[in-house]
């Protein structure tokens, strides 16, 4: 573990973000466009389904031949000219990227949007030793200047307002006009526009993320919308590219199948405006392009996940379908999450890699709903991995005592279901009873984590258990 | 250990195999080689003017503009006239490509420059190497005939693309890209763009022209 997580703090951290007006504002925009714009995406197009369960298979295969794959891709990205590094754990990633700066003479360094960058928190390392890493995504870049960490996989910096954004111009961006007008969001792109082109025209060495890795050609994919991804690697002399073992994809084709679910699912575009695809430095001939192509395979835990129920967590394409469709993000915002990767992806994914004992709150964070699993293009059941964190954690005793001896309570009834239901059905009764004047309760013995915040609602007397008997008896007569 | 061996131990050891297994190798290689196409939507499975006419449909779903013209002679007027339509000088950059040298730009004020772009042109035009129909997507290939840097760093694009090399959908791209190539090889880059570049990154609000073109204009040509 690299970045500073503060997942144990998770309840307070989402205590503070439903309190904090400005993020409550801005988490508004996710659940208004993300949402339909996917479902528009997904029903313009009948193959939807068939092309998720396509998605699903081409991530399982893969994942099952990993190691062939990887050493097929290896094999082709070095014939094309390019080297590849491997990293088992972020401090070996960050030194190999030190270490090819340095080669390159690099003083500064442009980024295109990358998370595993992010997992391995490599601007810090870069600047500790003399190298300034410029954020090129906008979002990226807006929280750069913030120091802040991104709070949606996709949408960096959708925890903020266009105000906020203004008032980081003008304490950064000090050689412009103090006076100039910032009051429009596109005047705030056109001068990060005009701010990051002599960024990118400046740089040494460009370090993108990859979307997909593809072995048949040696390729690595990326998708932005902005085009900074490709400024960022055509411009410099150097290209390195950062990604995690589970990138891997066979071949064209199925990289051509994954991309239609994943900006559908992402931003409910047909296609990301730029889809790149990078093999090798630069040819003989070419007038432009990178003279050096790196590729840096991360695995951080990921190959003690293969084999294990976790393995269907490295299909994830990290399109942000899960977060955009989850109450418990859309209530609290990626921050809470408390390291890199937030939502129901964050909650599955981050016990995997900084410990169930640190980020045991993120998977206990959801409703269940099952919102994220009916929208995932690779079908990861979300909900079941965070019920198996669940579970791991209960294992391991890491649940506090008062959960752990009510869970015991709970499991004494559920696995006696004759007493089960008479115990129901008598406080249920009980509660019906006590609550009949006002219908609601302001108040309830060992409630008050409810009650506190609002009333609890009176029983009717009968439990669903029974209601649920009669009417199906009911149905049949 | 190195962390390469390392890391494939690892994989090994979790997935329970050996790497050697020839039924696994045999697997690998075949799909490899064989790259099934999976599942090919159905709305870009139409040809001629059909087909044609949903890439221009799709081309502007992506908000970039669409034009078409009946012979590569007609292209350097066609773009004088967006430029000019459009208040934009009647400068222009290009590569090498032997289809755009062809061209009459003589016929026409503007004034040509050659070469990559070190990012201060307004303008430029490149000749893809194929179209989409399927979702309006214009496909490039990197080398000295049209320089990766024209797709990004002018403020407008435009982009020739021969109506025969418009295809219905990605694979068929793919499939010509091997036969240009040789199987499992590329060119440093291919780029497919859907639209002049974009963000949403403030409030959501969808922008135009972040770090790449604010415009990108397609010119077909029927021949």
């Amino acid at each position: 573990m690299t970045v500073h997580s503060t997942s144990p703090q998770f309840k307070q951290n989402a205590a503070r973000a439903l309190n904090d007006d400005q993020l409550q504002k801005a988490l508004g925009n996710v659940k208004q466009g993300f949402i339909d714009k996917r479902q528009m995406a997904a029903a313009k197009l009948p193959e939807f389904e068939a092309l998720r369960d396509a998605a699903r298979d081409i991530k399982n295969h893969t994942l099952e031949h990993l190691d062939l794959y990887l050493e097929a891709y290896e094999e082709k990205v070095r014939s094309s000219g390019g080297h590849v590094h491997f990293a088992r754990n972020a401090d070996e990633a960050r030194d190999i990227i030190l270490g090819i700066c340095r080669d390159a003479g690099a003083k500064t360094v442009t980024k295109g949007k990358s998370m595993i960058s992010e997992e391995i928190g490599i601007n810090h390392h870069l600047e500790a030793n003399g190298i300034r890493p410029v954020e090129t995504d906008l979002g990226e870049y807006i929280i750069q200047l913030r120091g802040e960490l991104p709070s949606h996989i996709i949408a960096p910096a959708v925890h903020l307002n266009a105000t906020q954004v203004e008032e980081d111009f003008r304490r950064v961006h000090t050689h412009l006009d103090a006076k100039r007008d910032l009051s429009e969001p596109v005047q705030l792109l056109t001068e990060a526009r005009a701010v990051l082109r002599e960024r990118f025209l400046a740089a040494d060495v460009g370090i993108t993320g990859a979307n997909f890795l593809v072995a048949e050609t040696g390729t690595s994919i990326i998708v932005t919308n902005e085009g900074n991804g490709d400024l960022t690697q055509i411009l410099p002399k150097t290209h390195i590219v950062l990604a995690s073992i589970e990138k891997l994809v066979p071949t064209l084709e199925d990289a051509s199948q994954l991309l239609r679910v994943l900006a559908r699912s992402a931003t409910g575009q047909e296609m990301s405006v730029y889809t790149t695809f990078s093999t090798g430095p630069r040819r003989s001939a070419d007038a432009d392009g990178p003279e050096n192509y790196h590729v840096v395979i991360l695995d951080n835990g990921r190959s003690s996940m293969l084999g294990t129920s976790f393995e269907e967590m490295l299909r994830c394409i990290r399109c942000g379908a899960c977060m955009n469709h989850c109450p418990v993000y859309h209530a609290v915002g990626g921050h809470a999450y408390g390291w890199v990767y937030p939502g129901p992806m964050g909650a599955v994914l981050t016990p995997s890699l900084i410990g169930v004992d640190k980020a045991g709150h993120l998977p206990n964070a959801s409703t269940f709903c099952g919102r994220c699993e009916s929208v995932c293009p690779v079908r990861i059941p979300l909900p079941k991995l965070m019920r198996h964190w669940r579970e791991r954690e209960f294992e391991r005793h890491l649940t506090p005592a008062t959960v752990r001896s009510g869970l015991q309570l709970w499991g004494f009834f559920a696995r006696r279901p004759a007493l089960y239901r008479f115990a129901t059905r008598a406080a249920m009764g009980v509660l019906a009873l006590a609550g009949r004047q006002r219908g609601r309760f302001a108040w309830l013995p060992m409630a008050r984590g409810w009650t506190k915040y609002r009333d609890f609602p009176a029983p009717q007397g009968e439990t669903f258990q029974a209601r649920w008997k009669r009417e199906r008896q009911g149905a049949r007569a | 250990m190195s962390a390469r061996d390392d890391i494939f131990a690892n994989i090994r050891r979790s997935l329970g195999v050996k790497g050697s297994e020839t039924i696994r190798r045999q697997i690998v290689a075949d799909r490899l080689e064989r790259a099934p196409k999976g599942v090919i939507p159905k709305r870009g499975q139409v040809s001629g003017e059909d087909r044609i006419a949903l890439f221009k449909t799709m081309v502007e779903t992506a908000l970039a503009t669409v034009t078409e013209v009946a012979s590569p002679a007609e292209v350097p007027q066609s773009i004088a006239l967006f430029l000019r339509n459009h208040n934009l000088p009647a400068t222009l950059r290009m590569g090498e490509d032997p289809r755009l040298q062809a061209m009459p730009w003589s016929e026409t004020a503007l004034e040509i420059a050659q070469g990559p772009s070190e990012g201060r042109d307004l303008n430029a035009v490149s000749h893809a190497f194929g179209g989409v129909a399927e979702s309006g997507t214009l496909a490039m290939v990197s080398g000295p005939e049209n320089p990766s840097t024209l797709n990004f760093l002018p403020d407008n694009h435009i982009v020739v693309v021969s109506g025969k090399d418009i295809a219905g959908d990605y694979e068929s791209v793919w499939n010509r890209v091997r036969f240009a190539y040789g199987k499992g090889t590329m060119p440093r880059t291919v780029n497919w763009i859907t639209g002049p570049s974009r963000s949403g990154d403030i409030e959501q609000t969808l922008l135009l022209g972040a770090h790449g073109p604010r415009r990108l204009h397609v010119v077909v040509v029927r021949d």
